[in-house]
């Protein structure tokens, strides 16, 4: 799989689907198990957010370079409202949705690199990466 | 749907999730087995989870509402089985799972529900 895939997140069976898919491509990338876990979870986390929050959207999978190095790239993007303060959407127990307030600042603490670009009326666009060692 | 089916064994309901849960199946299986601990008046619910290969903040909220719930009436939940991957990525992740008894394994959890079904004689016995 070295091309990038798009896949959609319009339902919770989706949510499973990017699971699965994201977990393939981590083995595929060489990631070990712990980091396989840690990208699968926040990639579960990050589509279930679009889902929540944005009624669905899409991430798309890759396989990413620098240097020797190989990692994988998952980029979540909805058409949703978009996040009004992302600093505090970022703060641990923050939530708006009724869970834990954990989906975005626990995600980004399982992935290496972490990117969320979002404004209100104009949807949201999260890049997250994880290399392997 | 996929539903988790729930096996009792002597005053114990076992559970043991062998699908990737989609989070209706979640929800589903909290009801299941609301509604099995008051039918069976079972004293324990082990929670299965050597198969699953992620626990993210969904999964986990559900398995700490089960105990919850299941404490409310009147039986105690182990979660058994639980990947090493998994126990870091969900400290990680924010989640440690405070209120839920965990045991290594199948048969461990079960001595820790038998061991907790006589307080009284353990402490005792110390």
């Amino acid at each position: 799989m070295t091309t990038p895939t798009e896949l959609p997140i319009n339902g919770n069976n989706d949510v499973v689907l990017v699971r699965q898919h994201v977990r393939t491509a981590a083995v595929d990338v060489g990631l070990s198990l712990v980091d396989q876990t840690k990208v699968v979870t926040a990639a579960s986390e990050l589509a279930r957010n679009a889902l929540v929050y944005a009624g669905g959207g899409r991430v798309r999978v890759e396989i990413v370079q620098n240097g020797l190095r190989k990692g994988l790239r998952l980029t979540f993007s909805d058409e949703g409202p978009g996040i009004p303060d992302i600093e505090q959407a970022l703060v641990d127990g923050w939530t708006t949705g009724g869970g834990l307030g954990l989906g975005l600042s626990g995600s980004r603490r399982l992935v290496d690199e972490f990117d969320l670009k979002s404004a209100p009326g104009e949807g949201t666009l999260i890049t997250v990466t994880k290399w392997a060692r | 749907m996929d539903r988790v089916p729930v096996l009792k064994l002597g005053d114990i309901l076992i559970v043991s999730i062998q699908i990737d849960l989609q989070d209706q199946s979640v929800l589903a299986l909290q009801e299941d087995l609301a509604d099995k601990v008051v039918a069976t008046g079972a004293r324990g619910v082990i929670i299965d989870i050597t198969a699953v290969e992620i626990v993210d903040s969904f999964i986990g909220r559900m398995l700490a509402t089960i105990a919850a719930i299941s404490r409310m009436l009147d039986a105690e939940t182990v979660v058994v089985g639980m990947r090493p991957a998994v126990a870091i990525t969900l400290v990680e992740l924010g989640l440690s799972l405070g209120g839920v008894r965990t045991a290594l394994n199948l048969e461990k959890g079960v001595a820790l529900l038998k061991h907790l079904e006589a307080p009284r004689i353990t402490t005792a016995a110390r």
